[in-house]
């Protein structure tokens, strides 16, 4: 939402005496390329908006201090916690979740790296990884398996032991680099 | 873990948001990129009644050297601006600040992390906090009263605790000269944790041989601190390993955490790899 | 024995294979000759790709938290602060008030029948205790649940929880097993004196005493683990409404085992189990967690039905870490006797398991100390054996079993023994397993189980020659002379997997699980149904199951579809836990879709006016096996059977539905593995990097193998994370240590080493299916291993550690003192 004026006035000033856990604001959202309107209370945090008032399960929430990166999402192109962002703050940036990767026909390029490398078991952690791998291949494109596997190391995943994650990402980065030298 | 309801206000600018902080008074606190913020709000450890949301306030987002040599970092710079800026940005006198920031957190904590939220939360572990009192950084800071300046050994007060009044704003680091000869090193159960003890170490050369040096301590005290028996040695002439064996003497018996005998020897581990490593640059 | 490295490792090294021998062979053994033409199918052995993946990969599982109701409402608990004491005052008047709360209910409130796990056995071994839903005036631990909290969202939930008003008369809190088991301690639970649930001694070989007076060296190990959680990264949930057209309650929550959550929920809201239907949707991973039924979602259940209302509860990461269910804290002290050519004489353990402050349903606090008892021999031949084990109950959240189930343990322990005594023998440590490995099987052991055949020795042999010939003992050396510290590690070990009804009945259990019922059903067009009632959670079995159908029966993978996890569409079922999924609902499935292939031959050979057993399945079709270029495609057999009963011959019933059960009869069967690790140790930090890990394992055939090896792969990382990383202690008042991921510490990519497996395949001859259960072996073997190479490096200083996790302030304290 470019349009959105960013310093637009959310609040009266502050009003002693109301409660305001009963205040709500209305945000507009741009997720995946579509503009959502969302009347919340400020506290909600993006991945609360994102699961629970525009309906993306896709991505999930592990421990909503930050640490395990279940809920990587994408703002601005860059991958962030939103378990640590409250919706309110992603006004004006794009939001890019799992459900955009794949145009509802065909896993994208990692999506398949991850499925040939087994390297999701329950699922659960996936989508964070996928989107923290989308957004660091697209500024780091030329990474190797070590700065690889410091990267996974920011989320967390109790079913892989890792490895295949890592070797999912980087067989995805080293076609995408022999896919471009070829063209 | 769901924060406490809390009234949100968006600054426009920081004078604006200064303003703001003072009419709302000890009841609100500034959200920056909310890193830390916004996981004690999570466990209800943090609990403002009001959020004044200065993320909007692009002037803050800047990171450059000055004629001056100095390094002036805007507040809502973020850990992954300053990790990714070449060196036609940062200058080679500025390298180990870059080079510190891949001990914060990991990507999705660096890319909405920022500066001024690191230094004005102030754990006492934290990188940019030993950035700033090992390099002698001086923080910028607008109330309504205007802009004062704090020298980073006056600017740290406890744990969680800094010199900032409850409407003021940190819009700015400086880190007055280059440190080419510095570096920053830690340790921790697992890397991008919270670090047990951290150690920075900026080395003064003259002729090409190390001359006094400043030497910080994270980790190990309320604050970060100077080792100041460590920069002596430094001074004095002596060795890598007598200027660590000094910061290491030089610790308190009941430090946070851990052995006092087990912390001695990771601080005199740590100053000892960050001299080598500044003295190798 | 075949061998098989499946990957090239990324330092460009190729591992190995080992060329074959006679006794361990693929496939064969475990596969009766249903499928057409010989030895395995086309998809069983094969890394097909997983079913799962596609939803997964978009976003579009369904897990609990991802599930929504019209007018949903959300709960969370009102959580004891304090560790033991008697609630005095539990106001809630105040939390009614709260904007956006909707209700809120104490156990006063809902009347609820408690949770009571049984054992069968005693009084002298076995104390019965019940847990509470909600506590009424006892409270046994910090965050125990007192009340239930429902409101609009789980914001304003949260915001209740504050307003809550309790006052507590505190007591002394019980925060270990020796403070437990010492005279005077105060008593967790009345019932159970000496805070002792379960103290038993199976096995006492007489002359023991004699054995070890006799001996040559006697070594002892006292060892310690910490407390850990299980840590699904999906924490529990649960959301509950009433369904007035079935008349039933529908409870969706993330469950390892759905019939038993039936039968508690059913007992303790007063309704039949036809009026509870538990349905799982997908699983962010279990690992034993919720193989337990907890308490909140039977509240959760409570509420819905008091309410008239959907409600959903979903933990979060602080209860899931400190009120859930943990594992694994244990003490051991454990003598073993050797001759001086290395041979085991005796082996003498007591063994004390803390089990926090409840019996967890349906297992028990015997969980742990049963299983340890039981198996503590494992792969060596021990000749004399006497084991005392026990369950202490204290002031911290309840143990449930957590993947391996003591054996991380009692397997570390071995291990330790055996280095120990290589030492003061003077005998390479691995030389020393040698010498005491089973290798003739079966063999029944000192213990009363019989191991059915593995690969014991050969698993260690590849192991250690892997390690010898990448050059780590020169390097060990080398860094040894430099003031480096590196050590070697192994773990050998066997793993019970596929426990029967005669197995669990040992065990003397109230409800003694074991079997496995499966359906398999094919529709009009030909496409196959298959219901089980395992429970994956990660685990994969919509592949590997359905993998096993499409062999059985000849039909494409696409066109089988595994059901499971909803009580009522499955048959009644066990659920997935012990490495059961695979050995028992596996057999279960095949045995199944032999019955239908059955019924299809049937069909076709009524139309060719043919004995039934002078056809067989072939590619979709039945042929006739004195024609083969005659045959019936599925499709056609389908419709007749369904479209045109009146076709059918007289012993022929319209449709095509086939049921079996499988159960194990004996003592199940054992996989095996060894373990080896290099690890190097920080002198000044202490702290510990694995530079090397080899596994060596043989779980028989392999369904999929890559799902193997991510199990191995996943279970590793998980028991490394025990070693060096996870623990939850508790201070003075029984406040426990970690609330978040800063203080536990699971490790991540950075601490996790890539794995080099190799696997050996020494079928399972007693099941449909020649599979060995393998979801548990990677964490039992990783503490033993990693520890044994943590004590190799620290070999010099004469110190050794027996305690984990091992942490860099424990590593330093060995190398420098204290």
């Amino acid at each position: 939402m470019s349009d959105h004026p960013p310093d637009l006035p959310l609040t009266e000033p502050a009003d002693a005496g109301s409660d305001p856990a009963l205040e709500r604001q209305l945000l507009v959202l741009d997720v995946n390329g579509t503009a959502h309107e969302v009347l919340c209370e400020p506290r909600r945090t993006l991945v609360d908006v994102l699961r629970h008032d525009l309906g993306l399960t896709g991505t999930h929430v592990g421990c909503e201090h930050g640490v395990c990166g279940a809920c990587t999402v994408l703002l601005d192109g860059r991958p962030v916690r939103a378990c640590l962002i409250f919706a309110v703050q992603a006004e004006g940036a794009a939001v890019r979740t799992v459900e955009s990767l794949c145009d509802g026909r065909e896993l994208s390029d990692l999506q398949k790296a991850f499925a040939e490398h087994h390297a999701l078991q329950c699922g659960f952690c996936t989508p964070g990884f996928l989107m923290l791998a989308e957004g660091f291949l697209a500024e780091r494109p030329a990474a190797d398996r070590a700065e690889i596997r410091e990267l996974v190391a920011a989320n967390l995943c109790r079913c892989t032991g890792y490895q295949p994650i890592v070797d999912a990402i980087h067989g995805c980065a080293t076609a995408r680099r022999a896919a471009r030298k070829e063209n | 873990m769901k924060p406490a309801a809390f009234r949100y206000h968006r600054a426009r600018d920081a004078d604006g948001a200064v303003r703001l902080l003072a009419e709302l008074g000890e009841d609100a606190k500034v959200l920056a990129g909310g890193q830390s913020l916004v996981a004690m709000m999570a466990y209800r450890l943090a609990r403002p009644r009001h959020l004044v949301d200065i993320g909007g306030l692009r002037d803050l987002d800047r990171l450059r050297v000055d004629a001056d040599g100095a390094l002036r970092v805007g507040a809502l710079t973020t850990h992954h601006t300053v990790e990714r800026a070449p060196d036609s940005v940062l200058g080679s006198g500025f390298a180990v600040v870059r080079e510190t920031m891949r001990w914060i957190g990991h990507l999705p904590i660096r890319t909405r992390g920022t500066a001024g939220g690191s230094l004005a939360h102030a754990d006492a572990t934290a990188e940019w906090c030993l950035l700033a009192v090992a390099l002698d950084a001086e923080l910028h800071v607008l109330g309504v009263r205007g802009m004062r300046r704090i020298a980073a050994a006056d600017f740290f007060l406890g744990p969680y605790t800094t010199a900032l009044e409850p409407d003021e704003l940190l819009v700015e680091i400086v880190f007055p000269r280059p440190a080419p000869y510095a570096a920053v090193t830690e340790f921790a159960e697992r890397r991008g944790d919270f670090a047990l003890a951290s150690a920075a170490v900026a080395l003064d050369r003259g002729g090409g041989r190390p001359r006094g040096g400043r030497v910080a301590l994270g980790g190990v005290g309320p604050v970060p601190l100077r080792a100041v028996a460590a920069e002596r040695v430094l001074a004095d002439g002596g060795t890598f390993a007598e200027c660590a064996e000094a910061a290491a003497d030089a610790l308190p018996d009941d430090g946070p955490g851990g052995g006092a005998r087990y912390r001695r020897q990771l601080i005199r581990s740590l100053v000892r790899r960050a001299c080598e490593e500044a003295d190798a640059r | 024995m075949t061998a098989r490295t499946p990957e090239e490792r990324h330092d460009g090294h190729r591992g190995r294979g080992v060329p074959d021998r006679p006794g361990h062979r693929p496939g064969g053994a475990g596969h009766p000759d249903s499928a057409p033409g010989d030895g395995p199918g086309p998809l069983v052995g094969r890394s097909v790709p997983r079913k799962e993946d596609p939803r997964l990969l978009t976003g579009r599982g369904r897990f609990v938290d991802d599930l929504t109701e019209p007018g949903l409402l959300h709960a969370q608990f009102v959580r004891s602060a304090v560790a033991h004491g008697e609630v005095t005052a539990l106001d809630l008047d105040a939390v009614r008030r709260v904007p956006g709360v909707v209700a809120a209910f104490g156990a006063a409130d809902l009347g609820l029948g408690d949770i009571t796990a049984r054992l069968h056995r005693p009084p002298q071994e076995w104390a019965e205790t019940a847990m509470p839903v909600l506590a009424r005036r006892r409270v046994r631990y910090v965050g125990e649940p007192l009340a239930i909290v429902v409101a609009r969202d789980a914001y304003a939930a949260e915001d209740g929880l504050e307003a809550a008003r309790v006052t507590y008369d505190e007591r002394e809190p019980v925060l270990s097993e020796a403070a437990a088991l010492a005279d005077g301690a105060p008593l967790v639970h009345e019932a159970a004196a000496r805070n002792t649930l379960v103290d038993v001694a199976p096995f006492a070989t007489e002359g023991l005493d004699e054995v070890f007076a006799g001996a040559h060296r006697v070594v002892r190990v006292e060892a310690r683990t910490g407390r850990q959680n299980a840590l699904p990264l999906e924490t529990r949930g649960a959301l509950a409404r009433w369904d007035d057209r079935a008349d039933q309650l529908v409870l969706r929550t993330c469950t390892q085992v759905p019939h038993q959550v039936r039968t508690v929920a059913a007992g303790c809201l007063g309704l039949d189990e036809r009026a509870v239907r538990v349905v799982v949707p997908d699983m962010g991973g279990g690992f034993g967690l919720k193989c337990v039924v907890g308490r909140e979602e039977i509240a959760t259940a409570a509420a819905a039905l008091r309410l008239g209302r959907p409600v959903k509860w979903i933990e979060d990461r602080k209860d899931a870490l400190t009120a859930s269910f943990l594992a694994r804290e244990q003490h051991y002290d454990v003598r073993a006797a050797f001759a001086a050519d290395g041979r085991i004489l005796g082996l003498d353990a007591d063994i004390v398991c803390d089990m926090g402050a409840y019996s967890c349903y349906p297992f028990t606090a015997g969980i742990e100390p049963l299983m340890a008892a039981a198996e503590l021999p494992g792969v060596y031949k021990v000749p004399a054996y006497r084991v005392r084990g026990r369950a202490v109950t204290t002031n911290k959240a309840p143990s449930a079993p957590y993947r391996g189930v003591s054996r991380p343990q009692y397997v570390m322990v071995m291990e330790r023994l055996f280095e120990r005594a290589a030492r003061e023998l003077d005998i390479d440590a691995v030389e020393l397993r040698r010498r005491n490995l089973i290798t003739d099987f079966p063999y029944t052991g000192v213990n009363g189980i019989t191991y059915d055949p593995g690969s014991y020795r050969e698993s260690l042999d590849l192991c250690e020659r892997t390690l010898r010939e990448e050059g780590w003992y020169e390097r060990r050396d080398a860094a040894a002379a430099g003031g480096r510290l590196l050590g070697i590690g192994y773990a050998c070990f066997n793993e019970r997997t596929g426990y029967g009804s005669a197995a669990f009945a040992q065990r003397r259990m109230e409800m003694v699980p074991g079997y496995d019922l499966a359906e398999v059903r094919m529709d009009p067009g030909g496409a196959v149904s298959v219901t089980t009632g395992t429970m994956s959670h990660g685990q994969s079995h919509e592949t590997t199951l359905a993998q096993i159908v499409a062999d059985t029966l000849g039909v494409e993978l696409a066109r089988v579809k595994l059901h499971q996890g909803d009580t009522d569409r499955v048959p009644y079922g066990w659920g997935t836990f012990a490495s059961r999924s695979v050995t028992i609902g596996g057999s279960a499935v095949r045995l199944a879709a032999e019955r239908l292939g059955e019924k299809l031959r049937r069909l076709a050979a009524a139309r060719w006016d043919l004995p039934w057993e002078e056809t067989e399945l072939h590619r979709g079709t039945v042929r006739r096996r004195d024609a083969p270029g005659t045959c019936l495609p599925y499709a056609e057999l389908a419709a007749l059977a369904h479209f045109r009963a009146q076709l059918l011959p007289k012993d022929l019933e319209p449709g095509l539905t086939a049921t079996a059960s499988f159960d194990v009869f004996h003592d199940g069967t054992f996989s095996n593995a060894t373990h080896g690790v290099v690890a190097e140790l920080d002198a000044e930090t202490g702290g510990v990097t694995l530079l090397r890990y080899v596994c060596v394992e043989d779980c028989g055939v392999a369904i999929n193998p890559r799902v193997v090896e991510g199990q191995c792969r996943g279970g590793i990382a998980q028991g490394i994370a025990g070693a060096l990383f996870e623990q939850i202690t508790y201070d003075e008042r029984g406040e426990p240590s970690a609330t978040g991921f800063l203080d536990y510490k699971v490790p991540t990519a950075q601490e996790i080493p890539d794995i080099t497996l190799f696997h050996l395949q020494t079928p399972c001859l007693s099941n449909a299916t020649g599979a060995k259960g393998v979801g548990e072996g990677g964490t039992i073997g990783a503490p033993a291993a990693v520890l044994n190479a943590v004590n190799d490096a620290l070999r010099a200083t004469g110190t050794e550690l027996d305690t984990l996790p091992v942490t860099p302030e424990a590593v330093h304290r060995a190398l420098h003192g204290a």
